[in-house]
Order: C-alpha cells, then sequence, then structure tokens
C-alpha cells in the first residue's frame, strides 16, 4: 500500500472534537447538544435507535448537514456551527474526512476506477499515475482489480460497498466515517464488508462508525457512544456500555436488539 | 400519378431537405439544447427571480404558435428595426421553441437524479457546479433521450413552417415544384415521403444512443 494513503500517525489529544451540537429539522429537533471525541487511530462506534441523532452527527462531521450551534475540531480545522460557513470552511470539511454511504451511491455513469480517481484527480488534483496506480493498489487490496473497468451496477452490493470504502480512503481524509455501510445488504455480503473496516480499523484508521453491527462495534471499536433522542446518553468502552449498561435506555435498547436469546 | 414527376421532383426536394431542413434542424436543436439547460437551472436555482423569468419564457413559447413566432420575429421586428434575414429568423424561432419545450424535460431529468448524488459530489469535495457537470448531467442525459428525441423530430417538422419566411427548405422547394406544374397531390407526397425517411433515419439514431447510454444502466 502506497505510503500517502497510510494514516496519520497516532498524536496526542482528540483528532475530532464536537461540542454542543444542536441540529432541527423543522419541528424535529434531532440533536440536543451532543459532544463527541475521537482520539487519533481509534475506532468510534455510534449506536442507538432510529430517529436518535447518530446518523446526522456523522454526516455533520462532513459537512453534509448544518448544525444550527456547537462547535467541531478535526486536527487543525475548527468550525463555529453558529455561524454560516465560508467556502473554505465547507471545502475543508469535506476534505478532513471522506464517507461511505449506507447506499454506496457510487456514480452509476462512471467505472469502478473512475468512481475512485474522479476526486483525487478533479477536486484535488494529483498527478495522473500517481492516482491511478494508487487506485488500483487500494482495489488490489480490497480484492476487486480485476472489476476496476466494471459499472457499479454489474457488482455485488458487498463489492459496491468495498469500492465505496475505497472510494473514500483514495480522498486521502484525516478519518473515515461510516453511515450503516451495512445495513443496505444482504446478509450473506455483510462480512466481506465487515472484514475491509475490521483491517482498516487495525491499521490505525480513525474511524466513526454507524452501525446497528453490535458484535462488530464490540470487538472493533475503542469507544462507543450510545444515542438517543438527540443526545449521547451514554459512552465508553464497548466491554462497558455493552457489558454493564448503566443507564436503563441503554439497557433496553440493548435488550431490544439482542431478542430474548441473547448473543 | 404522374411517374417521371416523382422521379424529377424527389431530387430537388431531398437536396432541399440536406441544404435546409437538416441544417436548420441541427443549429437550432444545438442552440435550443442550450437555452434549455440554462431554464432549466434557472427554475432550480432556488432564486425567485431566476425561476420566475424563466416560469413565463417557458409560459409564453409554450402558450403560443410557432407559425406566430415567426412572424413575428421576421415581420414583426423589422417595425422596431430589427431586419434579419430568413434564416437567421429560422434559426432564433425554432430555437428559442425548442428551448421553451426542452427545459422543462432537463429540468425534470435533473431532478429525477437521487440526493445522495449532489451529497457523494459533495463528500469527495466538488462544488455544486463541478457536481452538476461531472455526475448529475451525464445521468440526467440518459433519462432525457427519449423525450428529447420527440422533441428533435417534431422539430425537423416544424421547419417546414420556415418556408412561408422564404427559407429555402425542403417544404419551399416542394411549392415551387408544384405550383406550375399543378401536380399538388403528387409532388407534396414526395414531400411528406422525405420528411418521413429523415425521421425514420432519426428513429434508429435515437435507438443506437440510447444502447450507448444504457452500458451502465442496469
Amino acid at each position: 500500500m502506497p505510503s500517502e494513503i497510510a494514516p496519520p500517525p497516532p498524536g496526542t489529544g482528540p483528532l475530532l472534537r464536537a461540542r454542543g451540537l444542536h441540529k432541527s429539522f423543522g419541528d424535529n429537533h434531532v440533536l440536543r447538544g451532543v459532544d463527541l471525541d475521537i482520539a487519533p487511530g481509534t475506532v468510534h462506534a455510534l449506536i442507538g435507535p432510529s430517529g436518535s441523532g447518530k446518523t446526522t452527527v456523522l454526516r455533520s462531521l462532513n459537512g453534509l448537514e448544518s448544525p444550527e450551534a456547537g462547535s467541531l475540531e478535526i486536527g487543525e480545522l475548527a468550525i463555529d456551527f453558529s455561524r454560516p460557513r465560508t467556502r473554505a470552511e465547507r471545502a475543508a470539511l469535506h476534505r478532513a474526512s471522506a464517507m461511505v454511504f449506507q447506499q454506496h451511491q457510487l456514480f452509476p455513469h462512471l467505472s469502478v476506477l473512475g468512481n475512485v480517481t474522479i476526486g483525487p484527480l478533479r477536486v484535488q488534483g494529483r498527478p495522473r499515475d500517481e492516482v491511478m496506480a494508487d487506485a488500483l493498489a487500494l482495489l488490489e487490496r480490497v480484492g476487486l482489480r480485476e472489476k476496476a473497468d466494471a459499472f457499479p451496477s454489474s457488482l455485488s452490493g458487498g463489492q459496491q460497498q468495498r469500492v465505496g470504502i475505497v472510494r473514500a480512503l483514495a480522498l486521502q481524509p484525516s478519518m473515515l466515517l461510516f453511515d450503516e455501510p451495512t445495513s443496505s445488504l444482504d446478509p450473506e455480503l455483510v462480512g466481506e464488508v465487515l472484514a475491509v473496516m475490521t483491517e482498516l480499523a487495525a491499521e490505525g484508521w480513525t474511524m466513526a462508525v454507524v452501525t446497528h453491527e453490535l458484535a462488530f462495534a464490540r470487538e472493533v471499536a475503542h469507544e462507543v457512544s450510545f444515542f438517543a433522542d438527540g443526545v449521547v446518553v451514554e459512552r465508553g468502552a464497548p466491554a462497558q456500555v455493552f457489558g454493564e449498561p448503566r443507564h436503563e435506555r441503554t439497557k433496553r435498547f440493548l435488550q431490544r436488539i439482542q431478542g430474548p436469546f441473547g448473543r | 400519378m404522374n411517374w417521371q414527376l416523382i422521379l424529377d421532383s424527389v431530387g430537388p426536394i431531398a437536396l432541399g431537405g440536406l441544404t435546409g431542413t437538416i441544417p436548420l434542424t441541427l443549429a437550432s436543436f444545438a442552440l435550443g439544447l442550450l437555452i434549455a439547460i440554462g431554464m432549466a437551472l434557472m427554475r432550480i436555482s432556488g432564486s425567485a427571480v431566476l425561476s420566475g423569468i424563466a416560469r413565463v419564457y417557458i409560459s409564453i413559447i409554450r402558450g403560443t404558435p410557432m407559425l406566430v413566432q415567426l412572424f413575428v420575429i421576421f415581420y414583426g421586428m423589422p417595425q422596431i428595426g430589427i431586419t434579419l434575414d430568413p434564416w437567421p429568423s429560422a434559426i432564433i424561432a425554432l430555437s428559442l421553441n425548442v428551448g421553451g419545450y426542452a427545459a422543462e424535460i432537463i429540468r425534470a431529468a435533473i431532478l429525477s437524479i437521487p440526493r445522495g448524488q449532489w451529497e457523494a459530489g459533495a463528500m469527495i469535495g466538488m462544488s455544486r457546479g463541478q457536481t452538476l457537470a461531472r455526475i448529475v448531467l451525464p445521468q440526467a442525459a440518459r433519462v432525457s433521450v427519449p423525450p428529447l428525441s420527440n422533441t428533435f423530430i417534431s422539430l425537423v417538422k416544424d421547419t417546414s413552417l420556415t418556408s412561408v419566411i422564404l427559407v429555402t427548405e425542403l417544404f419551399r422547394v416542394a411549392q415551387r415544384i408544384a405550383a406550375p406544374s399543378g401536380e399538388f397531390l403528387t409532388v407534396y407526397l414526395v414531400a411528406a415521403a422525405v420528411y418521413w425517411v429523415i425521421c425514420f433515419v432519426l428513429a434508429l439514431g435515437q435507438d443506437s444512443v440510447e444502447r450507448r447510454l444504457d452500458r451502465y444502466a442496469v
């Protein structure tokens, strides 16, 4: 794997620090003061019932949502959400992280290679030779080198999502965001995507993952935030949040999602 | 049926198609598409003023007869000091007309592209303009080929209206042959046949464009 794509070395203090995020859609107050810290080189799982605000937080980290209040620091970048974003701030937000979407959102009119290289070539303006070599190396890593010229519609859901991950990696972000990356997949395709994510975590990528795959969160995440009603109700190491949840909401959620037979 | 007249007239009429109808159609369609893309973008711009201007334009074009539009430009404009030759008048009138009809087709095609595609474009760092040009419009193009083909084929036939402002296109040639011979039925049927051949070939072209754009679709 080319050195440029390696994650930034773990530093001290949080890579990402969000404070007091508030966001409403009409009358629906979806974020009611969310704080989030993610240390470099760690995986942070965002779990909770749907509508609890976890996806909105994730999307705010990339600038796809604009909270009305709160602040966000990613590395050197500092955003005050109570002021309107400047063009440069929007660009810097998109540059700081890269997102893998629930419905992959690959570009259907471009080949796999086109999907992976369009950002580095057309937005970042990196040299073509380097971009192509990096893209092919990344596709090789996820076992899709031979699909470089295929169109996304000819791939399975799991392959599409792996291309989505490669598209994010090719942007050379300082952290990766995953928005329920396996929720739209057939059960037998979930494993191949989680395997790639587990490898990335082991390599030291900083990752924020919204997921319903609690087993993945327990095994791979370093920290878990449990969301309910627009706030983080409980946060801690997976062993604590899953093993000895302190809050009633967390307990009820885990019981419901794990079912009567446990896991 | 006067077979000799058919043989004698089909050549000049077809030539009228090649030198009049077809170039007029191509020029007007190209200009009309540019107008249509501009109007479609104004409609979805979110600006009340731009959207309003586009709305009024589309309403006027679609709410008035093509023939009247031609007359206003060719016979009316000279009264306010704007005198144009038949060809420029025809191209202006036809492309304004195409612009009005195709604008709604293109607007609908752009709106049919999922919001997630705009977001994916933003995520990889593209501006809205870049996302529009590189992500959304190429996909919208595929969606709009069938309805735009209809507009194109209508345009081929609408060019016959420009015979009344003295453009030497297919139908004007036919009129010139028919009048002295008195064989209106024969000559106009020949003209109709030549139009049909042009439109038939265009329909074949539409199929091949769609197949080419379909290579990425499911």
